[in-house]
């Protein structure tokens, strides 16, 4: 049952329920945005001449919606259901809770339209046009303010590891989308503006994403094997070396470009340090899993979660190796990275995300999966579409870093990516079709009137 | 407790602030020394391919521009900039050259910050993708027509190439509108104000790589 707190529910399920369907339509309209595109590299763009669907607007499309659609507004559903049963405290008000929830709908349609239009913005991962940021920032003071009061206020005994990581993103994210949006578009031209979108790109997957779905695993996994997370220690260095080194790794994204040296030095050396510390994150999690492997097949969400650990091991191992100059002088530029962005993104916080959904979404229709069979058949052909496309997309990098390095014309390098291309494009098939019985899967549960008034098991659980 | 909640909060703020000095502010204060030119200062001596183009086009460039002098070309650097951020161009060509990777050997000059100390670089359009291209050294690379020819359809002059169509920049008539005037004005500037020659002579210790591919 879901507990009340001076008459009023603890975790506002509806609201829950409104951000995993608006988080569920977002990820299918980036998807089809990335799919159409995808078709350009092989000519056969569906839109050709169409200006308002031009390839290079839907391409901010699909990686927008993929970072403001589908990952925030889930993530603003864990929060909702994570801070309230840590802090047992609701969070400020529902009705700014509805109010944010509107306006983030409304800043998503209106960055798409925008973006199709021909606003989208400049800045990498901020193309959201100059007018919406406006609105963008209020909502994330509004956000904050909601969610960051029943931390402040509750009567627990110590916070909770997860509150740190909220509480730490919800002082980075306003800062880092202002710092973002605004400097290189209006004050900062040219090569210092550049050092400044590349901190951008980083700081909104290291000290957005990145914390708010650390702090999320931090919850969910100890309550769903139901035992305490393996070691405080490791939770203590995770978070404080997450903290301090990634918001200064920036500049390496622009390596080899005439950003100040010191700078990129600088920037490698944070980023060395920081797969130390994520290790110990990843290795206090399994540590965690130890005896209770059977999870692993038991339990679907468990699953998504550490199979997205398993990924975040690997981009960060990456990481350090395509952080060196050495690597970047031929992956830079390359298809490469775009497998890595497809492995962060998606992989990780993508899949923590399908395991936020398998956990939450009957706590949220109050009605168990109707059909867990589908679940199964959409872990796998995700897992499988995605590992395809990482795989594929990773030596098509080579391939064309070598190309250009040895001075061949252009063109081989764009005739030698067709294969490439093409099989990028199968796995997103493969993973876009996994898509459809995931929604079709959240839609028959979903369909029938709750069959209990709220479904709630890990009440009695996570106490 | 609430003091406890708040650290985390001022944590976050400082963080933020030390990496962004770090990575951020640092390099401002580097570069401060060199002045910030505007777009006027730029546009001051337009090359001679911006004149070409009002000869090419002259009924289009007329209705846009009138005449072709300093401040029409300003208003075109303007214009092509900001169809060049509409389009999304930059998610498929870069504007750096790096010392690497033979760069200087394919497309010119390896880049410096001082380039890019002016308003037209507000935003900067770095880029961090290559489907296509450097561009920053485009300027005088390609006439005014294989530009126009190239926007409007690639394959007729690169059959192998990805890059899409942009007909709408064009009219029924396929004469180029201001879209694709400003565009083609602008791509013609990018590296212009590189010493001509110089690529040449970047180009001078190597075999020449095969024509028409290498850039
Ligand atoms: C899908 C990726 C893509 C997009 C988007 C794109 N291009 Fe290209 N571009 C290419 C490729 C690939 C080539 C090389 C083949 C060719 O010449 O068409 C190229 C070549 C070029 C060249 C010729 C460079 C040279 O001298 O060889 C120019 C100029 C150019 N693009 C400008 C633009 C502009 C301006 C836009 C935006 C309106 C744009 N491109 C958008 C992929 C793209």
């Amino acid at each position: 049952m879901n507990a009340t707190v001076e008459g009023r529910l603890l975790v506002r399920y509806d609201l829950i329920r409104a951000h995993l369907t608006a988080a569920a339509a977002f990820m299918v309209v980036s998807m089809l945005g990335g799919l159409s595109y995808s078709f350009q590299l092989h000519n056969l763009y569906p839109f050709s001449g169409i200006e308002w669907l031009s390839p290079g607007r839907v391409r901010l499309v699909h990686t927008n919606m993929a970072a403001y659609g589908f990952i925030a507004n889930a993530f603003i559903a864990g929060l909702l259901f994570a801070i309230p049963r840590l802090t047992r405290r609701p969070i400020l008000s529902d009705a700014l809770g509805w109010v944010i929830f509107g306006a983030w709908q409304l800043i998503m349609v209106l960055t798409i339209v925008g973006q199709l239009l021909g606003y989208g913005q400049a800045i990498e991962w901020g193309e959201t046009p100059i007018f919406v940021d406006p609105l963008v920032m209020v909502g994330l003071v509004l956000l904050v303010i909601n969610m960051a009061a029943p931390i402040v206020t509750t009567k627990e005994e110590g916070l909770y590891v997860s509150l740190w990581y909220f509480l730490a993103a919800f002082a980075w994210t306003g800062l880092v989308y202002f710092m973002g949006n605004y400097l290189p578009q209006f004050w900062v031209p040219g090569t210092a503006g550049a050092a400044i979108t590349g901190l951008f790109i980083h700081d909104l997957v290291g000290l957005f994403v990145t914390p708010i779905g650390w702090g999320l695993m931090y919850f969910f996994v100890p309550m769903l094997l139901r035992k305490p997370i393996w070691s405080h220690a490791l939770s203590l260095i995770g978070f404080w070396g997450i903290a301090f080194f990634y918001p200064m790794q920036g500049v390496h994204h622009f390596l080899f470009s005439p950003i100040p040296m010191y700078a990129q030095y600088g920037a490698v050396i944070a980023t060395i340090a920081i797969e130390v510390v994520v290790l110990t994150v990843i290795v206090n999690f399994f540590g965690t899993l130890h005896g209770r492997a059977e999870a692993m097949r038991g339990n679907l969400a468990i699953r998504w979660f550490y199979t997205g650990m398993i990924f975040y091991g690997i981009t960060c191992l990456q990481c350090a190796f395509h952080v060196t100059l050495t690597f970047q002088k031929i992956i830079h530029f390359t298809d490469w990275v775009v497998g890595h962005a497809h492995m962060v993104m998606f992989g990780v916080f993508g899949f923590w995300i399908f395991g936020l959904f398998v956990d939450l979404w009957p706590r949220a229709v109050g009605r168990d999966w109707v059909n867990p069979r589908l679940l199964t058949m959409h872990y796998w052909m995700t897992t499988i579409g995605l590992v395809l496309m990482i795989i594929d997309l990773t030596a098509a990098g080579l391939v064309q870093g070598f190309s250009w390095a040895s001075l061949a014309p252009w063109s081989e390098s764009v005739i030698a990516s067709q294969p490439f291309w093409i099989a990028r494009t199968f796995s997103g098939l493969l993973i876009i079709a996994g898509q459809a019985l995931f929604l079709y899967a959240l839609w028959i549960t979903a369909r029938e009137p709750a069959v209990t008034p709220s479904l709630d098991r890990a009440a009695v659980e996570a106490a | 407790m609430e003091r406890f909640g708040a650290n985390f909060l001022i944590a976050g703020v400082v963080t933020f602030l030390l990496g962004f000095f770090l990575q951020g502010v640092m390099p401002i204060i580097t570069l401060r020394k060199v002045p910030v030119k505007t777009v006027e200062e730029m546009a001051a001596n337009p090359p001679d391919s911006f004149y070409q183009l009002a000869e090419d086009y002259p009924v289009e460039f007329q209705k846009v521009y009138g005449e072709a002098n300093p401040q029409s070309f300003a208003k075109a650097l303007r214009t092509g900039r900001d169809v060049y951020v509409a389009e999304a161009c930059w998610h498929c060509h870069s504007q750096f050259v790096r010392p690497v990777s033979n760069e200087d050997l394919r497309f010119g000059p390896v880049s410096t910050a001082e380039e890019y100390q002016n308003d037209m670089f507000l935003p900067h359009l770095f880029g961090t993708r290559r489907i296509g291209p450097d561009l920053i050294r485009e300027a005088g690379k390609r006439s005014n027509d294989w530009q126009m020819a190239h926007l409007y359809d690639p394959r007729s002059v690169n059959p192998w190439s990805v890059m899409p169509g942009y007909v709408w920049f064009f009219d029924a008539d396929r004469r180029p509108q201001e879209r694709a005037l400003a565009l083609v004005a602008y791509l013609q500037w990018l590296g212009s104000w590189v010493q001509p020659g110089a690529r040449q002579a970047a180009m001078a210790p190597a075999a020449a790589p095969a024509p028409g591919g290498a850039g």
